[in-house]
């Protein structure tokens, strides 16, 4: 009897299989217009016409009243806890636009995928979105991974992809807009402020992994500058929790700060063990650029006092932040804002100012008319840089009040240029270890 | 025991697949053969759709998702080989998959950098320098020596020092897990070596051809298929072997083939070795189809879900751990898209259901059906996994 | 805009200036009895690794405790126990969701905690595992999936985002050891480790089901025969072993809270542990555990983080081989 029953489950999974597969077949010619040069300039086969196909002028490379956008973010695996609020504000963002005409004159509609954590998923899932889908423009990726994975085929399909995270910079691409910030807009300026304050000390505790590495590698070049002395470097993985052995060292060389570039349910770790060796904002302060407005409460420490570095607050006193708050309370109750989901936010109303000021959704006519355009985003005006598709952002400083809001305690006078090889930084180095 | 019936016996014996019983129940030589090479026709079935079909029928990107499959598949089907036929659950194939596919992602990093060039990673992250045990990689040959030779002496190191102590069972299995662990750990602990977390990605020329021009790719995809092909038929010629029957001998009955003579561990390592370079190879097709390799290909999840395809399948038979891994991955890309959270449990009772009611996998439906419909006691079969009627060796030391 | 709030002022420190650094250290008892900065310092270089390493030792112990004890006895090797860790982890939270943060949280939170985890181990074993007794290899796959099952539960009920489990007040403090200021937090779990070890000890010396636990670990067939229902006793040992990692797990919520992918870090140190200790041997899953800890502290401090997990694996695999069964065997498996 077992048997049977498991048969009867078997086979039609099979059959079914076996059908989908080969009614998998409607787009099928493997031909294309060659060119075996190493650039890379080819586009994947369809016998459609693709959204985003070079045409005559006049052409927009969109057919009928509605575009279709692409949402690619984690909702399972270890990075789901990140990348679920910004495809929240994602979709908020796709439904203010409609509610107010589209993008010029077109209706949104939005596919999601999960891309599970995972480098190679994330890769396989924007390949579908461009290839298969053909929407006009992909938003999301987080970790540098997911962003690595997807840049070849973003690159190859000649789409879109808005990538709202910051990051370590020393990448630059003709088919992403890098929404969040680069290193100059993060790291350099907490730097700054930390000069400012008089620090002479500084102990750097990361995640192991790119962004700490490079943002290390950044901040102790610069901090050779700034006259600060750099007395441990410590990396814990990601996914190991435990941090009481390099606390101890922490608590034994007294630093005047901490450089906190960890990231993920390390940090709580962190904190915590921070705490059990009686370090906190009074002996022992830490500034960091992954605990925001979400993360603070979780960790179950007061964290009052401490600094974060980033390039947008909850607490940014600005006309277009009370509204964006207030639209995203009312979708989704009382959850606080942070940097990283404003950022998709943003992305998605600099492409609409894109797409409108190219009048077209072809790629090449937005990437010409990328540069200088701007939006009055809730962290405050941002312009894209054309020359390499980050965004100008302020550099915001922030310290953890008792409500686990940030009080802004210093920003830079308007927004920084983009610069992600800092090319303007004479002692950058990037040679050196 | 006579001569006739004992030459018999390894014929009845290998019936792999969807071939259906002959057994007793038949003597003409017509079934006999049919059931000897029965599965070639299956292979040639399979070669048919996968080469001959699937590249006509299927868009760029589903092709490009099956080649991956395919490329998982060889990984599988040396599980199956060092599972379904050896007894040895490998937990850690992850690592194997790693070597070979590292080894392809840094020769093709190194063609992007060009002759004399450093590959950019290392630029960034380090401060230039190369180490000089990638060099060897700029050679397209010495790569592909690497990707099977490379596997093979850690494979034997391992599995040497591990099998010749007869640690077996369970201890074996939660090593090679720790294993795979322990080398993703390595992999994103050195990251100005191997690109850490990041992986390797961002190449353009696969042994100088151009990457994302389409032809290309469909001939990558059809190198991974007809890996997958040829590998099907060493592995039918192997369970016809002597040596296949040795090994499914070991599987059931370690100790009697002890005392016939026979040292079991070199018999289950050679079957680990293999499985390793198949493993390897998989990886190694892997890097090209998909674009980039991580730890994240590497560690325990990827390593179980490499065994999830296998169990799915029917873990000892021929076509059950290759078409098992299509199936999985072909699941996971289709179901993961309409039902994200699903997958997980959809995996997790996966491996729940086929323990619990289905051992042998998918496989072993078709046998047990044709022999609870025919009346002839079926003979037993290499393609038999243990059900618990019959308790294990315990995993504990002699 | 930029206005400096102004920081507050510097902790004042007792700075010693040694070789041309400034290196300040603090002195906890306020009498510079560590005025020599190389004792101290060598003191530091062993004490901190020592004793946090124990502290991890015993978190890895709970955990293997259970897996030693159902291994050993039923022949069942369960991938899904460091779900139980995780189980006991959220007792805790919810716990502190009811009580508040006070200080009786926690004492509440340890025999809730054993007692879901206990139930959702006894829940496991009646539905899945009791088929599959002496079949290690099955067992191992099936809870493998059940793992997945249970991970992609807790992220669909409490979000993927951890959740804070505060640590009481005294709970918070530190005693100073040789200069090393210790967090109460490890000593807690140490004495919590050695206190469920010795009452599992104690269960299976003194009282009748430990007797039968045991019975039924000599010899099953013939404890059978004697009338114990041997069904009963592995369902009770698979209760006491899940229950013991819930009560490890709240000891790791004390570190970092929790998440649901809690439990997948301390599964593969746990059977490493068990296997290094011989499976099945009480004191030899201890003396792992201690060893396999401190080890991993050693490395820790003095290479990084990723590469000690990479050298500790590296030599346990190197101590397996040389010695397969373990630390202690027995010719029966003795839970002694």
């Amino acid at each position: 009897m077992q048997n049977r029953r498991v048969l009867r489950i078997a086979v039609p999974l099979l059959a079914s299989f076996a059908l989908v597969a080969s009614a998998c077949g409607s787009d099928g010619d493997t031909s294309s217009s060659a060119s075996d040069a190493v650039d890379d300039t080819e586009t994947t086969d369809a016998t459609e016409a693709p959204a985003e196909a070079e045409a005559a002028s006049g052409d927009i490379c969109l057919d009928g009243d509605v575009v279709e956008l692409g949402f690619l973010n984690s909702t399972s695996g270890g990075m789901a806890i990140s990348e679920q609020t910004v495809r929240d504000s994602l979709i908020l963002g796709a439904e203010e636009i409609n509610a107010a005409g589209g993008i010029f004159g077109k209706q949104i509609e939005f596919i999601e995928e999960d891309g599970q954590s995972e480098p190679t998923v994330f890769a396989e899932k924007i390949n579908k979105l461009l290839t298969e889908d053909e929407v006009a423009a992909v938003f999301g990726g987080w970790t540098s991974a997911s962003r690595k994975a997807m840049l070849p085929v973003v690159e190859g399909a000649k789409g879109l992809l808005f990538y709202p995270v910051q990051y370590e910079g020393l990448e630059a691409s003709e088919n992403i807009y890098y929404t969040g910030a680069t290193t100059n807009q993060q790291i350099i300026p907490a730097m700054d402020f930390l000069a400012s304050e008089g620090v002479e000390t500084l102990f750097l505790a990361g995640s192991d992994y790119v962004f700490p590495r490079t943002a290390n590698k950044i901040i102790k070049q610069y901090a050779a500058v700034l006259g600060i002395e750099i007395v441990g470097e410590e990396y814990v993985p990601l996914d190991s929790d435990d941090w009481t052995t390099q606390v101890a060292k922490i608590a034994e060389a007294q630093p005047d700060f901490v450089f906190n570039t960890i990231n993920g349910s390390s940090n709580v770790g962190f904190i915590k063990a921070y705490d059990e060796a009686g370090l906190s904002a009074d002996n022992s302060p830490i500034i960091s650029v992954s605990i925001a407005e979400e993360e603070a409460p979780a960790m179950g420490v007061d964290l009052t006092g401490q600094y974060a570095s980033w390039n947008y607050f909850q607490s940014v006193d600005s006309p277009e932040n009370t509204t964006f708050i207030e639209a995203f309370q009312a979708k989704y109750g009382d959850r606080p804002t942070s940097d990283p989901m404003e950022a998709a936010y943003t992305s998605l109303y600099l492409y609409k100012n894109m797409v409108e000021k190219a009048e077209s959704f072809c790629v090449d006519a937005i990437n010409e008319a990328a540069d200088g355009v701007s939006f009055a985003a809730p962290e405050g005006l941002v312009t894209i840089n054309g020359e390499n598709n980050h965004i100008a952002k302020t550099s915001l400083i922030g310290q953890i009040n008792a409500d686990n809001q940030f009080d802004i305690v210093f920003s830079s006078e308007g927004p920084i240029q983009p610069d992600p090889f800092l090319e303007g930084y004479d002692w950058w180095d990037p040679t050196a270890g | 025991m006579t001569a006739k019936e004992s030459s018999d016996q390894p014929d009845a014996e290998h019936r792999h697949g969807a071939q259906g019983a002959a057994g007793a129940r038949s003597t003409s030589s017509l079934a006999q053969r049919l059931s000897t090479y029965g599965p070639l026709i299956g292979i040639a079935v399979l070669a048919f759709l996968l080469l001959v079909w699937a590249p006509n029928s299927l868009s760029t990107f589903r092709l490009g998702n099956l080649g991956r499959y395919c490329a998982l598949a060889l990984a599988s089907m040396g599980i199956g080989l060092a599972w379904g036929r050896g007894g040895m659950l490998v937990l850690g194939q992850g690592v194997f998959f790693g070597l070979g596919a590292y080894a392809m992602a840094m020769h093709m990093k190194l063609e992007v950098a060009g002759p004399g060039g450093v590959p950019d990673f290392m630029m960034l992250y380090g401060d230039g320098t190369m180490p000089s045990w990638w060099e060897p990689f700029r050679s397209g040959p010495f790569t592909l020596f690497a990707i099977v030779a490379v596997p093979l002496v850690v494979s034997f190191l391992l599995g040497y020092a591990i099998l010749k102590r007869r640690v077996k069972g369970s201890y074996f299995a939660i090593l090679t897990q720790a294993m795979a662990v322990a080398f993703a750990t390595l992999l994103i602990a050195t990251i100005k070596q191997t690109g850490g977390f990041n992986g390797l990605n961002t190449f353009s020329t696969f042994f100088g051809h151009n990457l994302y021009n389409p032809e290309v790719q469909t001939n990558i995809y059809r190198l991974a298929a007809g890996l997958v092909i040829v590998f099907l038929v060493i592995l039918w010629q192997l369970y016809r072997s002597r040596y296949g029957e040795l090994l499914v001998a070991t599987r059931d009955a370690e100790e009697r083939i002890r005392f016939l003579g026979y040292d079991p561990a070199n018999i289950k390592l050679a079957a680990f070795m293999m499985a390793a370079v198949m493993a390897s190879i998989g990886g190694a097709m892997f890097v090209p189809i998909v674009g980039i390799v991580s730890p994240s290909s590497v560690d325990a999840s990827a390593s179980i879900l490499l065994v999830a395809g296998v169990a799915l399948g029917g873990r000892a038979s021929l076509f059950g751990p290759a078409l098992g891994a299509i199936a999985v991955g072909y699941g996971r890309s289709t179901l993961s898209e309409s039902f994200p959270t699903q997958w997980t449990y959809f995996l997790g009772g996966l491996f729940i259901v086929v323990v619990l009611i289905l051992p042998g996998g998918v496989a072993s439906l078709w046998p047990m059906l044709r022999s609870r419909l025919s009346s002839v006691q079926r003979k037993p079969s290499s393609i038999d996994v243990d059900d618990g009627l019959e308790a294990d060796e315990p995993a504990v030391l002699a | 805009m930029g206005s400096n709030s102004g920081l507050r002022p510097w902790f004042s420190i007792d700075v010693f200036v040694g070789d041309g650094r400034a290196r300040a250290r603090s002195s906890p008892t306020g009498c510079p009895l560590l005025d020599d900065d190389v004792k101290a310092e060598t003191v530091d270089v062993f004490t901190t690794p020592f004793l946090t390493g124990t502290a991890n030792g015993a978190i890895l112990l709970m955990a293997a405790l259970g897996l030693t004890l159902t291994f050993g006895q039923m022949g069942v090797i369960n991938m899904a126990h460091g779900e139980f860790l995780m189980v006991g982890a959220y007792v805790a939270y919810l716990t502190q969701q009811v009580t508040g943060a006070t200080g009786f949280s926690i004492v509440v939170a340890l025999p809730m905690a054993f007692i879901f985890a206990g139930l959702l181990g006894l829940l496991l074993e009646i539905t899945v595992i009791q088929w599959m007794y002496e079949r290690p290899l099955d067992t191992l796959l099936a809870t493998v999936g059940v793992a997945l099952v249970l991970q992609q539960l807790a992220q669909d009920v409490f979000g993927a985002q951890g959740d804070p489990v505060v640590a009481p007040s005294w709970l918070g403090g530190r005693i100073s050891v040789f200069g090393y200021e210790w967090p109460h937090r490890q000593l807690f779990t140490i004495v919590l480790a050695l206190g469920a070890l010795g009452a599992l000890s104690a269960v299976l010396k003194y009282t009748g089901f430990g007797r039968r636990i045991r019975a039924t670990v000599q010899n099953r067939q013939l404890a059978e025969t004697l009338g114990v229902s041997t069904r009963n006793v592995d369902r009770i040992t698979f209760f006491l072993g899940s229950g013991l990692a819930g009560l490890g797990g709240v000891a790791v919520a004390l570190i970092s809270g929790t998440n649901p992918t809690l439990g997948t870090a301390y599964i593969i140190p746990a059977f490493l542990v068990v296997v290094v200790g011989g499976v099945g041997q009480l004191k030899g899953t201890l003396i792992a555990a201690w060893v396999v800890g401190v080890v991993t502290a050693f490395l820790t401090d003095w290479i990084s983080g990723s590469m000690a997990q990479v050298l500790t694996f590296a030599l346990v695999v190197i101590f397996l081989v040389m010695r397969p069964q373990g630390l202690f065997t027995s010719r029966t498996r003795s839970m002694a």
